[in-house]
Parts: structure tokens; C-alpha cells; sequence
């Protein structure tokens, strides 16, 4: 990546490094604290594997009071520290600082309550998402928040990350879901954000602690919401020969009053991509997949598919099929669940992004797409969360020509700023990270992205916690529009140019 | 976003603002003035927020709402009304010209709070004026948004003490198709043990209330279902089955779910002169609690995660419920006073009474700094 970076002073960190370990020593048993390159390099990128930095350390504290120890000894250092939850992360929010510590809660894995009457579990935030709904099944509950990488992601990273999933539509995001967040500050101190009653004293400080992306606190413990799983849930598979036609479905289906369980869209391109690896049935001739599920009462389920179905078939489905049962429901939805490895087996690299708009301008931004693959001459699959507007283009290229990369990393920016015109946003699930921090200067004005740094410094005074990440500096913006002249129109006037 | 294109309202606003931060003056920020009881009295200048009014963007198929803040209340939920869509989080007017900005700053919310979740959960963006005069916006109209901090859901119950707002986009629903109303004679204990039990199971349970005396005895459980048509209907049996309800008819229903969110009740306007009404909010896990010096009648919304009782105003009695709250996991409020308690007394738990929260004092006090660093806005409303 061309990340401008100035040539590291090798002695310095080697300095460094030695001091940092020398401090974190006593506190760690040996295999808790990684510094050689050999065992660090896993940790040189998360889930966005094009951005990769080495860290001076990698801790895997096993109790809170190790994280808060860490922690205020990396703050008399005056170290960065850069939590990390499984890694799954896509916008690499947990990249390493090369001066500075990569914390990992992966060990924090423990399950540590659960309670069927208050409909509540406390957890450790290296537990994965999916951990959560298996261990409390047999009650007839579940975590509701289900990102396509629960299997493998953590719910501290979820909290970090406010992650969303396929259900979110009606069951809510990560912020929806959780009461409490136990966390330590970047001094050490210990505190609480939330409770488990309704609402707690003071500002909601819990509502700006999610999705922070680890910039905040470093989460210790979560305390979840369960709820009850529902009795049955089958899905409708609808075609569309026209892309617009499905679009307005989405819109159709929201106006008649009703809020899928989940409703998903695929284009014809990734379409045939699973159909491939899945063999699920889809129709390959539509322009359009929509999938558009119902839970709840065996009562409800029937009266709700039976309203969709209606409007479905008014706004010119080209076919419908609504499974039968939960091997043909799970069947329908293995397409959408394995897009991204389909995505794997047809081209190199992909290049996933996350822009959000309104749910009425997404076959205009279907359109724009088909226009942007010709200009840069790379494919796109489109499959996404269309109940919430919630885009996931996934750009093919071949990563080891490093011209695609390039192609593809300005295609990407060319969506996210289509997003933002169109009223959306550059991230709905993802997070900023790394990745999409120079689309931050697009997207707020000066004003906000200082009043980005006042909230972090109301939490992190020195700017040790992962502060590289989500919220781009003045400079950074003025060196990002500086490349970005379009038009003869210069962006953000309002900044120092050098 | 600045200068040329700014509205008439919100440039008088920014001069009250400017002119506040040049004189060190504060400006206590009000609506319709129908929530003025609430939280820490002040006699700062008032800025009154109506001037800024009116729906801006309505689309119910992206079932969002956006509004200025002046707007009232009652107009938005005409509109919506009208498009059979709800705030299903049943936000309190608590007077006849509520705004929406003044609804959003209290964060207060009605029965449905307890299966559709607080203000701050369907708060998607807003658009404010910090205490420089800043005209800034944060989240968006979309459902999804990750984008910077969430700084749009720290406004709700933040009692205008982080900066002026003057829009929000609102998430909105569908209205339920069916609705019902039970009610049946069960003590407090019971009440609250099977209130939980039906929450985890999938009912479609939207609000609950019991009515009683708290040192004993039945009380008065009133549970609304909402949903598909179906759902409801089924579920009338499951719940009949356990306890012995009868079906209310759905005007008077309809009523008491409005006066119970008013506080229009004989139980909550009944308030002596030397009283209090002290709202608890706490853990579902918390049973029926021995509050002392309190008068018998209680009231429990939310499944008993939030409860209504009077006692008298003085200090060593509020500090006694706190306490129990804070022992229990919650925490508790002097909501409404009687004309004879003293108004400068302190109305809200503070973070340093509670252990863990000790350190997010000074995180708030720089927290409004960011916002409001000449301090322009009336903080002291909510400590």
C-alpha cells in the first residue's frame, strides 16, 4: 500500500522494544508476550490483508487486571496501543503501530454468566458471536446480531465495530443488543458503560463507546441481551429480470408495512458465482435475487409470508419460491452466506466494501457500478443487505499486479463517494479503520472530524489508543484533497494548504 | 453548511450563542417548556428552540423522519399517523405543545420502551450547533452508519447540555397490526416473575403495568401484545392459561396505555405538596423492593425494570432510594417534585455515587468541553 511512512529508525524501536518488554515482563507469563518476529508477524494485519505493519509487541493479557496493568504501564511509557479482537476485522482497525503494543483479548474467552430469567449473559470479549447463541440454545434463546463472520468473530470486536449481520433489519445492530460494557481506560482505570437496568446516570456514554473502534477503551467484559429464539422461519427466493424492479421491491416491502426478518439482494453476477459453489437452485437468468425471510409464531410466519409474497409478486417478480423447510431454507440462503468464498474461487483478490444509502437509490447505485467496472476495468459482485440499504461491492482483481490493486482501491473510493452523494455513508458495518480514513475527510467538515478529536481526548487525553485509526488528522485531509482535484474544484477550502 | 445559505432561525441562534460565549453568560435551551420540571432547575436565559421548526424529509419506505427541532411533537406524530407508522419507543408529551427536540434532550420513553427499545436506539442522525456557533452533523439518514463517533445518540437524554440540535432523522416503524390489551388481579412478585418468563419466550408482548400496593397483596397487571393479527390471537390463550385475564376493551385501553405514559393516572397525580414522585430504574433481575418512607401505591413499567413511587422530598429520603437502587443495579430520580420541595435540590444520581462509573466523571466533564468549551450551555440541568 502506499502508505507514507518515514523510514524507521531501526536502533530506536529496537530500543524500545527492549524497554516495552522489560516493563510488560513481570506482569505476563511468557508465552502471554510475543515479540519476535516469528511470533508477531500474525499480527501484522487483521481481515483487510493489504494493510500490514509490524508491531513492537503483541500481549495476550488473561485477566482484566493484566489489561489494566498493560495499560497504565503503556501509558507512563507513552506507548500506543492497538486492541485487537479475532482479527476478522475488515477496514483494519486493529493494524499495528510500528512503535507502539498490539493487545490482544483472544484469551479473554470465557463465558462467564448466563441468566435465562432476565434474558441476559455476561461475557469476556475474546468470546466469538456465534459461542453465545450455541451456549445458551437449549433455553430457547440466541444473540440476535449476526455478521456473516460469527463463526469466527469476537463479540468485543462487534461491540468495537457496532457490527450488524443478516437479521439486523428488525432485531437491531451490536448497540441494540448489549447493556453493559465493562472496559479499562487508557490510564488503567476500570469502569462501566451502561447497566442492566434501562438507562444509567449521566451522558450515554455507552451509545458513543460502540462502534468506537477500539479508540475509547479496551473492553473487558459485555453483558448481552437474549432473546427468544424464534418458533419457525422460512424464506421467500424472489426473481427479478430488472435490477431497478428489485430495488423497488425492497422499497415495496418497507411501505406495506413490513419488517423482514432479514432481506438480502443479490446481483446476477455473484449469482452465478455461488450457484457454482453451492448449487442452490437460483435462477441464473435474473438480474436480481431477493431474499426475504419471516420469523416468529407459525402464525405469524404464515400471515407475513403470505403479505410479502403478494407484494413481491406485484412489483413484477419474475418467479418465487418459498422453502418448505429448514434444510431448503438454509439451502436458499448458502448462496449469500458463501458469497465472499465464491467471490475467493473467481478471481484472485476481492476487495470488500461497506457503503450505506438510501434504500430507494440502490438500483441507481447498482447502475453507477456497472458504469465504474468499464472504467476500471475490473468486475464487481453485488450482494448486500438490502433491507438496510447496506452495500457490499466486492471489487475482483489480481493483487500481485499491483495496477489492479490500485484500480480497484480507486473504484472502491469512487463507490464510497457515490454513497455519500447519495445521502449514505462510506461504512455501515465495517468501521473506518485504516482503510477508509481519507473517505472521513469526504464525508464530515472540518467541525465534526475536530469534534471527533475532542470526544477520543475526553477518553484518551495522550491519544495512545489505536490513534491512527477512523478519524483522519486536518493534515491528512488537506493531503487527501490536495491528491483529489476534480473538476478545477478544489475540496475543503477551508484548510491550510502546503 | 456556514454563511451564506444559513436559515433566518438557526443564524438568530448562533448569535445567542456567540453572544452568550462573548459575555460568559448561559443559556438554558427550551421548547414548548412542557418538560421545565424535569431535571436540575436553572434561572439561566432561556434560548427558545421553537423558531426552527417543521418535517423536512419524510419517506416512509426508508421508515426514517426527519425533522427540526422545534418541531412539535404532536405534528410528527400526525404525519406519521397518517402513513400508519409509529415512534414505537412512545415518547411522553407531557404538555400539549411538546417538541421534538425537547423530546429527544429529556430521552424520556413510553410503555413500548420495554420490547422496542430506549430514544438513543432509533436516533440515526442529527444536526447540531456546538458552543462555538458550529453548525455540525453527525450519523445520517440510514440505517447502517459507522462512520465517526455516534455522537447523534449522545443527545438523547442529554437535557441540552452538549449543544443546541437542530435536526433529527428519527427511525420510525410500521404501526402493529393488532394490538390487545389483558388485565388480571396478581401480586407484585408473581407479576414480575411471569412478565420475565413471557419476555423470553416468543410472544408478542409490547408494554406491561402493575398497579398496587407495595407492601403487599394483588395489584392491577395490564400487558399490551402487539404484532401480526395471528400472533396476537394466539397468544391471548398462552397467557390466559397461567393467570385469569380479562380482555380490555381497546378504547379504554387505548386511554389508559396514553395516561399511563401522560402520567395521567390517579396514581401519579395525586402528588402531595411535600412529595416526590421518584422514578427507579433497575435490573430485571430486581424483585419487589421494601422502599422506606414511601407512601404504599406503586407503579411498574417495563416488566418492573422501571417503577414509580411517592415519598417525601427531602434529602435523607432520596438518598435512602438511591441507595437501594444503586444496591440493586439502578438508579434513581426525583422526576416530579410537590410546589412545597425545595427546587434547587439535587434530581439525579451522580456518576460518582456509583463505584464503577467514578472515572467517567471527568470523561463527561471533557466530553462537554469538546462541545461547549466556554460553557455556554446549562450544564447544572443534568449533572
Amino acid at each position: 500500500m502506499n502508505m507514507v511512512t518515514p523510514p524507521p529508525d531501526i536502533a530506536a524501536i529496537s530500543a524500545l522494544q527492549s524497554r516495552l518488554v522489560s516493563a510488560l515482563s513481570p506482569i505476563l507469563p511468557e508465552h502471554a508476550l510475543l515479540w519476535q518476529p516469528e511470533d508477531t508477524i500474525p499480527y501484522e494485519c487483521d481481515g483487510l490483508a493489504a494493510y500490514r505493519r509490524m508491531p513492537l509487541a503483541v500481549a495476550l493479557p488473561e485477566t482484566e487486571a493484566q489489561v489494566a496493568q498493560i495499560l497504565k504501564i503503556c501509558f507512563d511509557m507513552q506507548i500506543p496501543v492497538v486492541p485487537r479482537g479475532s482479527g476478522t476485522g475488515l477496514s483494519g482497525g486493529a493494524m499495528p503501530i510500528s512503535q507502539g503494543l498490539v493487545l490482544s483479548l483472544a484469551k479473554l474467552k470465557k463465558i462467564i454468566s448466563i441468566d435465562a430469567f432476565t434474558r441476559t449473559a455476561v461475557v469476556q470479549p475474546g468470546v466469538r458471536n456465534l459461542a453465545i447463541s450455541e451456549a445458551v440454545a437449549h433455553l430457547g434463546l440466541y444473540y440476535a446480531p449476526d455478521p456473516s463472520s460469527q463463526i469466527a468473530c469476537s463479540i468485543g470486536g462487534n461491540v468495537n465495530e457496532n457490527s450488524g449481520g443478516v437479521h439486523c433489519l428488525k432485531y437491531g445492530l451490536t448497540l441494540h443488543n448489549v447493556l453493559r460494557v465493562r472496559g479499562v481506560l487508557m490510564n488503567g482505570e476500570i469502569v462501566e458503560f451502561g447497566s442492566l437496568a434501562p438507562d444509567s446516570p449521566g451522558l450515554d456514554l455507552l451509545a458513543i463507546v460502540m462502534g468506537s473502534e477500539g479508540m475509547l477503551a479496551v473492553v473487558t467484559e459485555v453483558t448481552v441481551k437474549l432473546v427468544a429464539k424464534p418458533k419457525l422461519a422460512r424464506v421467500i427466493m424472489a426473481s427479478f429480470d430488472d435490477i431497478e424492479k428489485g430495488g423497488n421491491a425492497v422499497a415495496a416491502i418497507i411501505a406495506a408495512g413490513i419488517i423482514p426478518a432479514g432481506l438480502e439482494m443479490m446481483d446476477k453476477a455473484t449469482t452465478r458465482a455461488v450457484e457454482e459453489f453451492v448449487h442452490a437452485g437460483y435462477d441464473l437468468e435474473a438480474e436480481a435475487i431477493l431474499l426475504c425471510e419471516s420469523d416468529g409464531t407459525f402464525e405469524e410466519v404464515a400471515e407475513e409470508i403470505a403479505r410479502m409474497t403478494k407484494v413481491l409478486e406485484e412489483s413484477g417478480a419474475s418467479g418465487i419460491k418459498i422453502s418448505q423447510d429448514e434444510s431448503e431454507r438454509l439451502k436458499f440462503w448458502s448462496g449469500r452466506k458463501n458469497a465472499f468464498p465464491a467471490a475467493g474461487r473467481i478471481a484472485a483478490d476481492y476487495y470488500c466494501m461497506d457503503g450505506t444509502i438510501p434504500r430507494r437509490h440502490i438500483a441507481t447505485l447498482l447502475k453507477r457500478i456497472r458504469g465504474m467496472e468499464t472504467k476500471y476495468g475490473l468486475g464487481c459482485l453485488n450482494v448486500f443487505h438490502a433491507g438496510d440499504g447496506n452495500m457490499h461491492p466486492l471489487i475482483l482483481f489480481n493483487g500481485a499486479d499491483p495496477n489492479e490493486w490500485h484500480r480497484a482501491e480507486e473504484f472502491g473510493t469512487e463507490i464510497l463517494e457515490a454513497c455519500v452523494e447519495l445521502g449514505g455513508t462510506i461504512t455501515g458495518e465495517h468501521g473506518v479503520g485504516i482503510e477508509k480514513i481519507n473517505s472521513m475527510c469526504v464525508q464530515f467538515g472540518e467541525g465534526e472530524r475536530e469534534s471527533f478529536w475532542g470526544v477520543k481526548s475526553a477518553f484518551d487525553p495522550a491519544k495512545l489508543l489505536n490513534p491512527d485509526k477512523a478519524i483522519p488528522t486536518l493534515s491528512r485531509c488537506a493531503e487527501y484533497g490536495r491528491m483529489r482535484i476534480s473538476g478545477g474544484k478544489l475540496p475543503h477550502p477551508e484548510l491550510e494548504r502546503f | 453548511m456556514t454563511g451564506a445559505s444559513m436559515n433566518p432561525a438557526i443564524k438568530d441562534f448562533q448569535e445567542q450563542i456567540l453572544n452568550a460565549a462573548n459575555h460568559h453568560s448561559v443559556l438554558s435551551i427550551e421548547g414548548s417548556g412542557s418538560k421545565s420540571w424535569y431535571g436540575n432547575a436553572n434561572t439561566h436565559t432561556k434560548l427558545d428552540a421553537r423558531t426552527y421548526s417543521g418535517i423536512l424529509e419524510y419517506q416512509p419506505e426508508e421508515l426514517v423522519i426527519t425533522a427540526c427541532a422545534g418541531t412539535p411533537l404532536k405534528e410528527i406524530k400526525a404525519a406519521l399517523k397518517e402513513k400508519n407508522q409509529v415512534l414505537a419507543f412512545e415518547p411522553p408529551h407531557f404538555g400539549e405543545h411538546a417538541t421534538f427536540g425537547g423530546a429527544i434532550a429529556a430521552g424520556l420513553a413510553g410503555p413500548g420502551r420495554i420490547s422496542a427499545g430506549n430514544f438513543r436506539d432509533f436516533v440515526l442522525g442529527t444536526r447540531i450547533m456546538d458552543g462555538r456557533g458550529q453548525d455540525l452533523s453527525y450519523g445520517g439518514k440510514v440505517m447502517k452508519n459507522v462512520a465517526g463517533y455516534d455522537v447523534s445518540r449522545l443527545l438523547p437524554g442529554s437535557m441540552g447540555t452538549l449543544g443546541l440540535l437542530l435536526e433529527a432523522s428519527v427511525k420510525v416503524l410500521p404501526k402493529p397490526a393488532a394490538k390487545a390489551t389483558l388485565r388480571a388481579q396478581i401480586s407484585q412478585a408473581q407479576a414480575l416473575k411471569l412478565l420475565n418468563q413471557w419476555a423470553g419466550q416468543p410472544l408478542p408482548l409490547s408494554a406491561s403495568c402493575w398497579i398496587g400496593d407495595n407492601k403487599g397483596g394483588d395489584g392491577e397487571l395490564t400487558i399490551r401484545l402487539a404484532g401480526a393479527a395471528a400472533a396476537v390471537k394466539a397468544a391471548i390463550p398462552v397467557m390466559s392459561s397461567l393467570i385469569n385475564t380479562n380482555e380490555v376493551d381497546p378504547h379504554i385501553a387505548d386511554a389508559f396505555w396514553k395516561d399511563l405514559r401522560e402520567q395521567q393516572l390517579d396514581a401519579f397525580t395525586n402528588l402531595a405538596s411535600d412529595q416526590t414522585l421518584y422514578r427507579l430504574a433497575l435490573p430485571a433481575a430486581c424483585g419487589p423492593l421494601n422502599i422506606p418512607n414511601t407512601t404504599n401505591e406503586i407503579v411498574l413499567e417495563w416488566h418492573g425494570q422501571q417503577r414509580w413511587i411517592k415519598a417525601a422530598g427531602d434529602e435523607v429520603t432520596f438518598a435512602a432510594i438511591k441507595q437501594l437502587a444503586n444496591a440493586h443495579g439502578g438508579h434513581a430520580t426525583r422526576f416530579k417534585q410537590g410546589i412545597r420541595v425545595e427546587p434547587s435540590l439535587q434530581r439525579f444520581t451522580l456518576l460518582s455515587e456509583q463505584a464503577h462509573s467514578r472515572a467517567l466523571e471527568i470523561v463527561q466533564t471533557r466530553l462537554r468541553a469538546a462541545f461547549d468549551p466556554g460553557g455556554v450551555f446549562a450544564t447544572s440541568r443534568l449533572p
